[in-house]
């Protein structure tokens, strides 16, 4: 392929790359992040003990994360119908990309809030915060290194979820790589738009690590 | 007409806390009954695993007891509703042996925490930090990260962080345990300070006898979940009457000692004695040459606690001479394997 039609065609690919990813990371996020801080504050030896729905969240977390992509994303054809209006294009899979992201947001943000030192937490208690003070105040701040780095991880994981679009007629780089470059043997479109992937993931991984180094003041 | 009788500080009414371990039940608090009393400086002391660290967590409900009561101003703060304890713990505040600072905000802001909890208008939350590191001496680490800091300031900025909302109590959770001796003296002289100038009352968990010596009025000596000992600390350290206090202090050893093999004469020092140097005294006064074979003592405040064993001389007038000047003396004396 020329380079005159490449070009276009990647950048296209790459837009709707990020028009499917960062949306995607975003409501992740909105569904994640509470249910993350949901499952470390009902442990029983947290701020909010309760294990019962504890162990109700972390089974429906578990359950989504053991579906692979693929399968969720032909599972939800219908819901997704409903709730996007359509179930298939690039728009269209914004909805299971994100049922199948936020419970692994969820289990980052679990990681990265467990963390927080149960004596910084004591201390915030002992001062009479209530616990959403605690929560907003103290173990977010306290774990914004490690939330930012999850937040690259898992943006890297969404982004490697968009590459199978294709399969529900979605567009972006990893539909270019399969359709153009397998299915129609153009090698070179394929190679170009891996290494375009490469380089997006690389800088996202770079920046995240680079960020939650800068704000950490842990150790200096 | 009664006496309208003061209502104490904190009483802790029969406090017991079980714990579920691997080998069925711990008791860390046993039937532990004592009062805290307005502006005093108040020292639990005891071994590890005494239950301390239990107590003074009960007191401010970071733990729940498991029965009895614990009482701040005639109220129990175990009944207490969540909005009642936030209230309570904003004038009972606490500091720890790991300090617990905020890692991701500066000194400044640390302090600023409780100020922030409580809805301190900017302005006026910043001139308070201001004016609270003035008073532990660190003005000039404001921006500083905790990280940057050395334990002793890490410990100061702990204790101006737990005064910013004007606290009543501050309990000091072996605050003073991973500091060195030196730093040590400067948080116990700060907290004297606090005592006397702000009018605070604190509450020591330690098990440093010399902590407890040094600035608390008052002490209880902890043993195996309950009150051995409790008193004015001048008392206390005078007439130990508890097995416990008596380890604390050195007096008893803390395993029987081994058997010297020979003739000995057990000399215990209590703190009671009047000259020193005691032994060199001894020989001088009595002409008798004594034979050391152990010795296990302790300086504390000026006294000398702890105990001693010497050979017991061959002849009978001897020992006499020697048993003598020490009974004078005001120490104590046993034989160990009598002739």
């Amino acid at each position: 392929m020329s380079m005159e039609d490449m070009i276009p065609l990647l950048w296209q690919g790459l837009l709707e790359t990020l028009q499917m990813t960062i949306p995607a990371t975003a409501f992740s996020y909105l569904i994640g992040m509470p249910l993350g801080i949901l499952l470390v504050v009902t442990r029983k030896d947290h701020i909010m003990p309760n294990p019962r729905l504890n162990a109700v969240l972390g089974t429906i977390v578990n359950f989504l994360r053991s579906i692979p992509f693929i399968i969720l994303l032909a599972m939800l054809f219908p819901v997704t119908r409903i709730v996007m209006g359509r179930a298939i294009g690039t728009s269209a899979i914004i909805f299971p990309l994100i049922i199948s992201a936020f419970p692994y947001v969820a289990r980052m943000t679990e990681g990265a809030l467990i963390e927080v030192d149960r004596g910084i937490i004591e201390a915030a208690q002992s001062m009479g915060s209530t616990n959403g003070q605690i929560v907003f105040k103290v173990l977010i701040p306290e774990a914004m290194p490690s939330l930012i780095n999850g937040a690259a991880i898992s943006m890297v994981n969404i982004l490697g979820y968009t590459a199978m679009a294709s399969a529900a007629g979605g567009g972006g780089l990893g539909s270019i790589a399969i359709i153009k470059g397998i299915n129609i043997r153009k090698l070179d479109v394929m190679y170009a738009a891996s290494i375009l992937l490469v380089f997006l993931v690389q800088t996202i991984t770079v920046t995240g690590t680079g960020v939650s180094k800068k704000i950490d003041h842990r150790k200096r | 007409m009664a006496l309208e009788k003061k209502v104490p500080l904190i009483a802790i009414r029969n406090l017991s806390k079980t714990y579920q371990g691997t080998d069925g039940e711990i008791k860390a608090l046993d039937d532990v009954t004592l009062e805290v009393r307005e502006k005093e400086i108040y020292g639990i002391v005891g071994m590890s695993g005494a239950g301390k660290s239990t107590l003074i967590r009960c007191m401010n409900r970071l733990d729940t007891p498991s029965g009895g009561d614990v009482l701040y101003k005639g109220q129990s703060i175990l009944n207490m509703n969540q909005n009642d304890l936030i209230a309570t713990r904003r004038k009972v505040s606490m500091i720890f042996q790991q300090f617990n600072l905020f890692m991701q905000r500066t000194v400044g802001k640390n302090v600023r925490y409780p100020l922030e909890l409580s809805g301190v208008p900017a302005k006026e939350a910043e001139e308070r930090v201001r004016e609270l590191l003035k008073i532990v001496d660190l003005e000039d680490k404001i921006n500083a990260y905790p990280s940057q800091l050395s334990g002793g300031q890490k410990q100061r900025v702990a204790i101006a962080r737990a005064l910013a909302n004007s606290p009543e109590v501050l309990l000091c959770d072996e605050a003073t345990s991973a500091l060195d001796p030196m730093t040590t003296q400067s948080i116990l002289s700060l907290l004297q300070d606090i005592n006397q100038r702000l009018g605070i009352t604190i509450v020591i968990i330690t098990h440093e006898m010399a902590v407890i010596r040094q600035i608390c009025t008052r002490v209880a000596i902890l043993d195996g979940g309950r009150v051995a000992e409790e008193g004015p600390v001048d008392e206390v350290f005078m007439h130990t009457r508890s097995d416990a206090g008596r380890r604390l202090f050195g007096i008893l050893p803390e395993t029987p000692d081994e058997d010297p093999g020979v003739p000995a004469l057990r000399i215990v020092f209590d703190g009671a004695a009047r000259e020193k140097p005691v032994i060199a005294n001894l020989i001088k006064e009595s002409g008798v040459l004594v034979n050391i074979l152990s010795a296990n003592m302790k300086h504390l405040g000026g006294k000398m606690y702890g105990q001693m064993l010497i050979e017991t001389p061959e002849d009978e007038q001897a020992k006499l001479l020697v048993t003598q000047y020490l009974s004078k003396q005001g120490l104590t004396v046993k034989e160990v394997n009598e002739k």
